[in-house]
């Protein structure tokens, strides 16, 4: 091809031509080596996405493994149990294991702990970004960069004074001491979503509903809240993981096994090199299930709600 | 235009920012401060008092020699210098590629994303813990795969310095990676498509349509992105405390847990503090800048 095409330009009267056989004799030939490429790269984006959902199912398939192994199997590593039982479910569920006593209640605390942080961080920080977004009071703006700086300081560098203030509340070994403690964390990211969220619905509703003489509760409660449904979805959401994600605040706060949410009680198989691996890998995938379904449930607006603010205008 | 208000909508943003009707009156300014109320006693019991009370606490110069004077705490330093430098930008440059990947318009791809999901959705605890026995050299799944795969006897990963330090770097990718990539993707859902048929008719194709398109419109939420991320890796607790668990010899802790570590196992929790506080010569300016960068983008995430 090239040299019909060096041809054709060297010389002069044939170009026209010329040329255009090159060109008809290129797009043949190149039709389907094009088509070749394409089956190509979508070949290989397969495999790519083979390499990704292996790499994101492994440690979870692990984790099922080891919670289907009977216990003699639990150290032989294999890719399949040789006898599979859902022996280790049953004794989570019964509490049928001294580490596991108490389960229910603390799955049960745990829940209590979740909830709460993400009814007080939608609460508390709703409020504040109604204050700060809507009413505009002055120097309200500290309010949001105060937030912001809270959200950004890491809450395993605070935790030891905390630990310390936390005794000096009086809240020592009590559910509200984490309670307080990841509303603080959580609730900055709700008032900036919250910010960012708020300034797509028009001011002009509140203004309609001041002539009407609405006080500015019942903006907040009756236009405010309904329209910032997306958001609380996803910042309540986002509360949940958080709290049911840590475990630095529940262990240092936390000692007895009534008062013990499910993290702590899972790590403390860790202390002992005996533990039966396949019972904490079940109370492990009992643990995992709710913020799982929980996430799956509200996907739609996650994705929406978190980058909403910064992203579509 | 800068990138900020393409992608960040902040156009849309300052128009709607007018005040109510005719600014406050009487009641009004009531209200707004008990609208504000609950969270400035938060912050002051909860965020006010511990960072003043830490402060005193590690005010103590002596505190700082004895810390020097620790080898563990040179260890942790160079290894939390690893850990995020490594850990946030091997995994935002993955987030950017996979988000890249993911606008491909396939169902399976689509699917996929749901996968892909999973690990953030999973709770860090039993995921780290399901990862430590994954990487358990004798009897962990990863080298019985090995060993199936190719007849190849894997190392005992947590044994050494190196490798475990990578495992926890490899874990907390593994559990973020999903949250930075919805995030960039978003970004690249914004970006209005007739800037890429504009480049199109100008003859673009796709490496410059990415250098003169996706990049530049990007780069702002790319930095923001990194800086957060930098915050948070450094103030990780979880993955090195349960796939490592610090060791073998306390080789793999970082500040975040080295700092626990001296409060409640050695029981000096001034030397803990201050451990922590030495990371704020980092910490501030960091904060500082990403407080500007939000503010002027008025946040991206």
């Amino acid at each position: 091809m090239s040299t019909t095409y060096g041809r054709t330009v060297n010389t002069g009267p044939v170009v026209a031509g010329g040329a255009g056989t090159a060109r008809v004799v290129r797009r043949r030939a190149g039709r389907p080596h094009y088509r070749m490429r394409r089956y190509g790269m979508e070949a290989l984006a397969v495999a790519f996405g083979v390499v990704i959902a292996v790499w994101s199912l492994l440690p979870i398939y692990n984790m099922v493994i080891i919670a289907l192994d009977s216990h003699d199997d639990v150290f032989s590593g294999a890719i399949w149990p040789e006898h599979p039982s859902l022996e280790s479910f049953r004794v989570v569920i019964t509490e049928d294991f001294w580490y596991l006593a108490r389960f229910w209640h603390q799955f049960g605390n745990s829940f209590y702990v979740g909830l709460t942080v993400m009814f007080l961080t939608l609460a508390i920080g709703s409020l504040a970004s109604f204050t700060v977004s809507r009413m505009r009071m002055r120097y309200s703006w500290m309010l949001s960069n105060a937030a912001l700086m809270t959200y950004v300081i890491p809450a395993s560098f605070l935790a030891i004074p905390m630990y310390r203030i936390m005794q000096i509340y009086g809240l020592s070994n009590s559910l509200w001491s984490v309670i307080l403690a990841l509303t603080t964390f959580a609730t900055p990211y709700a008032i900036f979503i919250f910010t960012q969220y708020s300034s797509s619905i028009p001011i002009e509703l509140d203004e309609s509903a001041r002539i009407d003489g609405a006080t500015p509760w019942q903006i907040y409660f009756r236009i405010y809240l309904p329209l910032m449904a997306p958001a609380l979805v996803a910042v309540g959401t986002y509360a949940l993981l958080l709290a049911w994600n840590e475990y630095l605040y529940n262990f240092l706060l936390l000692s007895t096994p009534d008062s013990m949410t499910v993290a702590v009680a899972l790590a403390q198989f860790l202390n002992s090199d005996e533990s039966p691996w396949n019972f904490m890998m079940a109370t492990a995938i009992i643990y995992a299930m709710p913020p799982i379904i929980l996430y799956y449930g509200f996907r739609r607006y996650m994705a929406a709600g978190l980058t909403m603010g910064g992203v579509k205008g | 235009m800068s990138v900020s208000q393409t992608i960040g909508g902040v156009t849309a943003g300052r128009r709607a920012r007018s005040t109510w009707f005719r600014g406050l009156h009487g009641a009004d300014y009531v209200w707004a401060i008990a609208f504000a109320v609950p969270y400035v006693a938060l912050f002051l019991a909860f965020v006010v008092y511990p960072i003043c009370y830490g402060l005193w606490l590690g005010s103590d110069p002596e505190l700082y020699a004895q810390l020097f004077a620790d080898p563990r705490y040179f260890t942790a330093v160079i290894n939390t210098l690893i850990y995020v430098g490594v850990g946030v930008n091997l995994k935002m440059f993955l987030a950017f590629m996979l988000s890249g990947f993911f606008m491909r318009k396939r169902g399976w791809v689509k699917a996929l994303l749901v996968v892909f999901i999973l690990p953030w959705a999973t709770p860090a605890l039993p995921a780290y813990i399901s990862i430590h026995w994954l990487m358990n050299g004798q009897w962990g799944m990863f080298n019985n795969i090995l060993w199936l795969l190719f007849d190849i006897d894997g190392p005992v990963y947590l044994n050494s310095h190196w490798m475990g330090l990578a495992c926890n770097i490899g874990a907390y990718v593994w559990k973020n990676l999903p949250f930075w990539t919805v995030i960039l993707l978003a970004g690249r859902m914004s970006i209005p498509q007739e800037l890429y048929e504009a480049a199109a008719v100008d003859g673009a194709t796709g490496m410059r349509k990415f250098f003169h398109v996706t990049y530049p419109l990007m780069a702002n939420l790319y930095l923001v992105c990194i800086l957060l991320d930098t915050v948070f890796a450094l103030g990780d607790f979880n993955a090195t405390t349960f796939v490592s668990g610090g060791g073998p010899a306390m080789s793999t802790e970082v500040l975040a847990t080295l700092g626990i570590r001296y409060a409640y196992t050695v029981a000096l929790p001034r030397l803990g503090v201050a451990e922590v506080m030495t990371a704020l010569p980092v910490l501030i300016p960091l904060v500082y800048i990403l407080m500007r960068k939000l503010r002027v983008s008025e946040g991206q995430l």
